[in-house]
């Protein structure tokens, strides 16, 4: 892409880079790049493209959703914020792994049998409507480009951290051209076999730093055990003198709130108001359960990793998958809080930093933490570490770039301008899709430098949770859901879970005090309002427990009102969904090889 | 579809019961949370390791039974 410019900055950083580092980093990119190569040249028909010929084992599947679902918010995010805020950074990791279980419970299945490409494909194939392929299109894109920021945010600041002195966008761009080079390539089935390799890559990065750190300053129950309220109790519970805790600065917040639940993140409204923490209290509580809605019912509502049920030979398969993600993800969810509490302990001056410079970058920087022992040994960790973070936001933003590019190519050119065209024309398309996504993304990436990692992540599963999770839900389960019903409860909430989430952009901007800060000074006044309003803030911040109710309300109430426009054939439609496939009811909603057009 | 939704929606009961409930008993007893078990607090233990293994244990017999029901399912209606 730009390539001419980047030579110079690339020749100025080198010099301050940990070839370790260095090493390990090059290598998961080459890696990733040649089995991309390498898978491109079996991926031959459409379907290979996109849904990878409908033939991934459920071992494969299970690791590539995994690698594609660990993203550069859960390698490198997570441990940040357990180590910033403590117990309430717990719910992430936790919703985050659980929320696949709303998958399997309910829509894994089902959604496979329907047998479509995409989910707009679904949308129009259960409603018998083009109108509403269209606005599932537009949802897909939404969010898709919602969650390929924070990817983006990843990928720069850690090619920063790896050369001190690169530009942020330099990383960016970087990273976006490989990636779309790779799906542009191979499709769905040449980003399967990467990222189910990334996926491996990223529980090996993440498990080993902690054992190695753990066997040499102490395990997770004794690390946590120095954050105790009174010093008393500290002494008590502490028998390891060797490595004491380092003195903690000013910013990081009292070991109390730490570790209690309802601490720093929950009661940050309240605070703004001045309240008393036996008023806060039920504010904080309120904030948890929106959390979580958020987190669970929006992981079940993320399009990139929907579209991989569609991968799976059959239903059967597809709710096989989802048991192994939830064991493959829970796995590696245990890791990352482990990293924030040795690093409260062992490297407390990351809490005066801010953002990329501060506890976000705690993954990679707390292996070298060893270096001072082992030497050379502490630099080969932190190149795994790094190694780690760039299979992350590599794996992440493939996935969405194959769901957005299949969005593009399949439902708005195969689909809506051009029905007539072939299985070839349209795989032409898709490459073409991925270039221009790529560079959107890319663009998009560019921009979000002050943003925070997770912040940014949260916001996408607010609105994932207010618009698809209800459309699929229901969908899948009530036969008396309209196109009307379910688009507007979808529309409802998904708009109105992202104004939320702007306006608390917006005034959290215009604290800041760079050029953001003045482009969005107007909204200032917002966060005296927030200060009077500490409820009203909260229900901003996080959306999902009003906005999802609200929109599954809403699907009810239009449905039962336009209950004539409820489809002709939905007993059909219903069997399909749920029947085995061994009763032969089964009828792929997409046909590759059928006569005539394709499908 | 009736029985699978009855087997899905237990499940689901199982897991929210525990999401949900535990915020609530953080809430209503925090002395007793803030119990230490070989270190962690009793709150920590739960929400950090001991949550995990029991959503696997929901999902494994999940999947036992509904797979189960396909099969019962297909025989009934060749019969």
């Amino acid at each position: 892409m730009t390539l001419p410019p980047l030579t110079l900055p690339l020749a100025q950083a080198a010099a301050g880079v940990d070839p370790w580092i260095l090493v390990f980093s090059l290598v998961t990119v080459a890696v990733t790049v040649w089995m991309g190569f390498r898978s491109a040249k079996s991926s031959k028909t459409a379907g290979d493209f996109f849904v990878a010929g409908r033939s991934v084992s459920v071992g494969w599947n299970a690791s590539a959703i995994s690698g594609e679902y660990l993203s550069a918010a859960s390698f490198m995010g997570i441990a940040g914020m357990v180590m910033a805020i403590g117990y309430d950074a717990l719910w992430y990791p936790v919703c985050y792994a659980c929320g696949y279980l709303f998958l399997l419970l309910f829509i894994a299945g089902p959604l496979r049998r329907f047998g479509a490409y995409t989910i707009p494909d679904f949308a129009e194939g259960r409603y018998d409507s083009p109108l509403f392929r269209k606005i599932a299109v537009c949802f897909v894109l939404f969010i898709g480009f919602f969650y390929t920021m924070p990817q983006m945010k990843g990928a720069g600041t850690t090619l920063a951290y790896i050369f001190p002195g690169l530009p942020y966008w330099v990383g960016v761009a970087v990273v976006g051209a490989v990636i779309t080079l790779n799906v542009a390539l191979g499709g769905m089935k040449g980003i399967t076999l990467v990222q189910a390799m990334q996926y491996w890559m990223k529980i090996f990065a993440i498990s080993v730093p902690v054992f190695v750190l753990a066997a040499v300053f102490g395990g997770y129950g004794k690390n946590l055990s120095v954050n105790a309220a009174t010093p008393a109790e500290r002494a008590a519970l502490v028998q390891n003198v060797e490595h004491p805790r380092l003195d903690l600065p000013a910013k990081a917040p009292a070991d109390e709130a730490w570790i209690s639940p309802f601490g720093p993140l929950t009661t940050k409204a309240a605070k703004a108001a001045k309240l008393s923490p036996e008023e806060a209290r039920p504010l904080s509580l309120l904030y948890t359960y929106s959390l979580i809605i958020a987190l669970v019912c929006g992981t079940a509502g993320l399009p990139h990793i929907l579209v991989r049920f569609y991968t799976n030979p059959d239903g059967v398969a597809a709710k096989r998958t989802t048991m192994w993600v939830m064991i493959l993800i829970g796995v590696f969810y245990v890791f990352p809080p482990v990293i924030g509490v040795l690093g409260r302990n062992f490297m407390p001056e990351l809490y005066n930093g801010i953002g990329a410079k501060g506890t976000d970058k705690i993954v990679l920087e707390l292996p070298t933490l060893i270096r001072a022992n082992y030497g050379v040994l502490g630099s080969v960790l932190s190149g795994i570490a790094c190694a780690g973070a760039f299979a992350a936001f590599m794996s992440t933003f493939s996935g969405l770039l194959v769901s957005m590019t299949g969005a593009l190519a399949h439902d708005v050119y195969g689909r809506m301008l051009k029905p007539d065209s072939t299985p070839e024309q349209r795989m032409k398309m898709f490459k073409f899709a991925a270039i221009g996504i790529g560079a959107v993304s890319v663009g998009l990436g560019c921009c979000v430098e002050p943003l925070e990692i997770n912040f940014m992540v949260g916001q996408a599963f607010a609105i994932a949770a207010a618009s698809y999770f209800p459309l699929l839900f229901m969908s899948v389960w009530w036969r008396g859901m309209t196109m009307k019903g379910a688009a507007a409860g979808m529309l409802t909430g998904g708009i109105l879970a992202l104004l939320a989430a702007a306006l608390t952009n917006a005034s959290n901007l215009a604290l800041d005090k760079g050029p953001m800060g003045k482009i969005f000074a107007p909204f200032a006044p917002l966060n005296e309002f927030w200060a009077h309003h500490p409820l009203l803030r909260i229900l901003c911040e996080q959306p999902a427990i009003w906005t999802v109710p609200l929109a599954i309300g809403l699907m009810i109430v239009v449905s039962k009102a336009t209950a004539k426009d409820v489809p002709k054939d939905i007993r059909m439609k219903m069997l399909v969904l749920h029947a085995p496939e061994a009763l032969g009811l089964k009828n792929e909603y997409i046909q590759e090889h059928q006569s005539g057009a394709g499908h | 579809m009736r029985r699978q939704l009855v087997l899905s929606t237990g499940c689901a009961l199982a897991f929210l019961i525990a999401l949900l409930g535990l915020p609530l008993v953080n809430y209503l007893a925090p002395a007793i949370m803030a119990k230490r078990v070989g270190g962690f607090t009793l709150a920590w233990l739960i929400l950090g390791v001991l949550f995990f293994p029991y959503v696997w244990a929901i999902s494994f017999h999940f999947i036992r039974r509904s797979l189960a029901l396909e099969a019962s399912e297909v025989k009934e209606a060749r019969r």
